[in-house]
């Protein structure tokens, strides 16, 4: 084995060199091919049988949904249904709650972008001592629970919660205001919960920017308000749109936090999905929602990919 | 440039309070006596009663427990899958399924969990018809399918870290004649070993929080610690979920404060390392 090896450094192309390529190849093979068909398997082919299932007819039967091929005079015939497509475009509900989702997840964004923007500001230009201990501070609600993190909001907005006792106690109101099972509550909950997402690539994009920009700007007699709009945003478009990526997908199709604390009267899609496959045992209405979903995030999610990508070879 | 950096730190301080208020308040009315829970109970107020009811309830142990397991199989298989993944993606160059890699194991991290529960379901659903397994859903669904979420998350840290050194060094061991399993043992994975650990513990606490997936994928008698808060939660707070938040809460913070102080020691020996290393290279000029 030391004399191939010899053989290999010596650049001799003898059997060696081509064993030692051709274990290579086989080794690259399965490194690469283990997670692949990983992921084919419980990532790609379940999402096939659910774009199957979405064209078949509910039956009351184990599973609950008509086969893809059915024997008919001896001969197969395939059976592919639209009626769960034609459905959902009849029944007003869930029109309104893929638009209602889609402003919940807008509106949302906008106020993480917002309330994220000057946060990771300040901690890219805050001391070189103090960074990693704020953007630790920001990072670490998100190792506790997503769950109780949003529970904690229950015991804030309901009607004898902190948030109305305090105002009461202050005499700023008189009776409780109702902010639970509201859109408010809502936007709250998921600004709260996705808050890190939108500052992590803001403050990975400010952190690099080239302060001497700034500094010219300013001996041109630039206002600090004009140098940032014309020179700092410009640079973070590419953070700001990886952040709103991270926390929009998400959010479209979110199920905990507009269960715990939103309206009753107005349900979001993933919730409208979840009640179909349990409540309604309707499987192929839940896979049809499921597709159209997936037709709402594909570009976004195409998108989000495209800037990863660019995002990991500009570290190369 | 003075003011617009104080309205920064302002929105900075605002935030973080923001972020911290909802768990401190959990954690102060874990000690309230009263049922009513955000209503302080003046008179039996502070008490360790929630607690003391926490640890008697057995159905939370038990789904703790079940979730312990579940998260430590599922952290470990997500570590091994998403190690390769990120070689594969960061080392391999333009492979057949490069591109299918890619969005395989970006999509997940993006995707809405109830698309990603649902499809998962019903796959197990197909495969029992098909080939007769699994027989039901339950614990091992649930692992199966949170190792395939998680595995997405550690193959991004793993493949950033390795895309942010260079392959010279596997290189240079290539060129002294080591085999590709030696570079990787003896090269790449002390390397990479960081990435990996923080990968692990990334994929643990997500297998451990999970709800959305896991509601899809789990049956009878298996259900996971979020499952059972759920559940209690659903129709408003209830004092022993405080002192559980509480709890939990101490375990992280504590967990990250001895990584900090073990990434620090770390760091300052690599320092160290460092400054001998250019200390030794300085004198040695003069010694030949």
């Amino acid at each position: 084995m030391a004399f191939l090896a010899w053989l290999e450094c010596r650049g001799v192309d003898g059997v060696g060199g081509r064993l030692a390529r051709l274990t290579q190849a086989t080794g690259r093979r399965l490194v690469a091919g283990v997670p692949v068909l990983w992921l084919l398997l419980l990532f790609l082919i379940p999402f096939i049988i659910v774009f199957r299932i979405s064209f078949s007819e509910v039956r009351l039967a184990i599973p609950p949904y008509t086969p893809l091929i059915s024997w008919r005079h001896g001969a197969p015939s395939l059976e592919l249904y639209g009626s769960a497509y034609s459905f959902l475009f009849t029944d007003p509900l869930y029109i309104s709650s893929y638009l209602y989702s889609l402003k919940v997840a807008a509106v949302s964004t906008l106020c993480c972008l917002c309330i994220g923007y000057p946060m990771a500001y300040a901690i890219a230009r805050s001391g070189a001592a103090s960074r990693p201990v704020l953007l630790m501070l920001v990072v670490l609600p998100f190792w506790t629970s997503f769950l109780l993190r949003v529970y904690a909001w229950i015991g804030l907005l309901k009607n004898n919660g902190v948030i109305n006792n305090a105002l009461m106690y202050l005499g700023v109101i008189h009776h409780p205001v109702a902010l639970l099972q509201t859109d408010f509550a809502v936007y709250i909950g998921i600004v709260y919960s996705y808050l890190p997402f939108m500052i992590l690539p803001l403050y990975a994009n400010l952190e690099k920017h080239d302060m001497a920009l700034l500094e010219a700007a300013a001996d041109l007699g630039a206002r600090p308000l004009r140098a940032f709009l014309r020179i700092t945003l410009p640079q973070s478009f590419a953070g700001i749109l990886a952040g709103s990526l991270l926390v929009f997908i998400p959010a479209v199709g979110e199920y905990i936090i507009p269960t715990l604390l939103g309206r009753t009267d107005q349900l979001m899609i993933g919730r409208v999905l979840s009640d179909e496959f349990f409540e309604n045992r309707d499987w192929p209405v839940a896979s049809a929602v499921a597709i159209l979903i997936l037709l709402l995030l594909v570009m976004p999610i195409m998108l989000f990919q495209r800037l990863e990508r660019r995002q990991l070879e500009a570290v190369k | 440039m003075k003011s617009r950096g104080l309205f920064a730190r302002l929105a900075l301080v605002l935030g973080l309070v923001f972020l911290y208020v909802p768990i401190l308040s959990i954690m102060v009315f874990s000690f309230n006596n009263s049922r009513l829970v955000t209503v302080w109970d003046e008179a039996h107020s502070p008490t360790l009663k929630w607690y003391a009811a926490l640890l008697s309830n057995g159905q939370i142990l038990g789904a703790a427990w079940l979730s312990i397991r579940i998260a430590l199989i599922s952290a470990s298989g997500a570590v091994v899958l998403g190690t390769l993944a990120g070689m594969a993606l960061a080392r391999f160059g333009a492979f057949r399924g490069r591109l299918l890699l890619a969005g395989m194991t970006a999509a997940p991290i993006v995707m809405p969990e109830v698309i990603t529960g649902l499809s998962l379901l019903l796959l197990f659903v197909a495969t029992e018809q098909l080939i007769g397994w699994p027989k039901g859903v339950g614990a091992v669904t649930i692992t199966l399918a949170h190792i395939t979420f998680c595995m997405a998350y550690v193959t991004v840290v793993v493949q950033s870290r390795l895309a942010g050194f260079d392959e010279s060094l596997e290189e240079a061991a290539m060129d002294l004649g080591a085999r590709p399993l030696q570079v990787f043992l003896r090269i790449t994975l002390p390397l990479i070993l960081p990435a990996i650990g923080s990968g692990w513990l990334l994929a643990f606490t997500l297998s451990w929080d999970d709800l959305v997936i896991t509601q899809f994928v789990a049956g009878p008698g298996s259900s996971t610690l979020p499952m059972v808060i759920f559940s209690k939660v659903r129709f408003g707070v209830t004092p022993d979920v405080n002192a559980l938040a509480t709890i939990m809460v101490l375990i992280v913070a504590t967990g990250i404060a001895i990584a900090t102080v073990w990434m620090r020691y770390q760091q300052r020996r690599r320092e160290r390392d460092l400054q001998l290393a250019a200390a030794a290279n300085l004198s040695e000029p003069l010694q030949s």
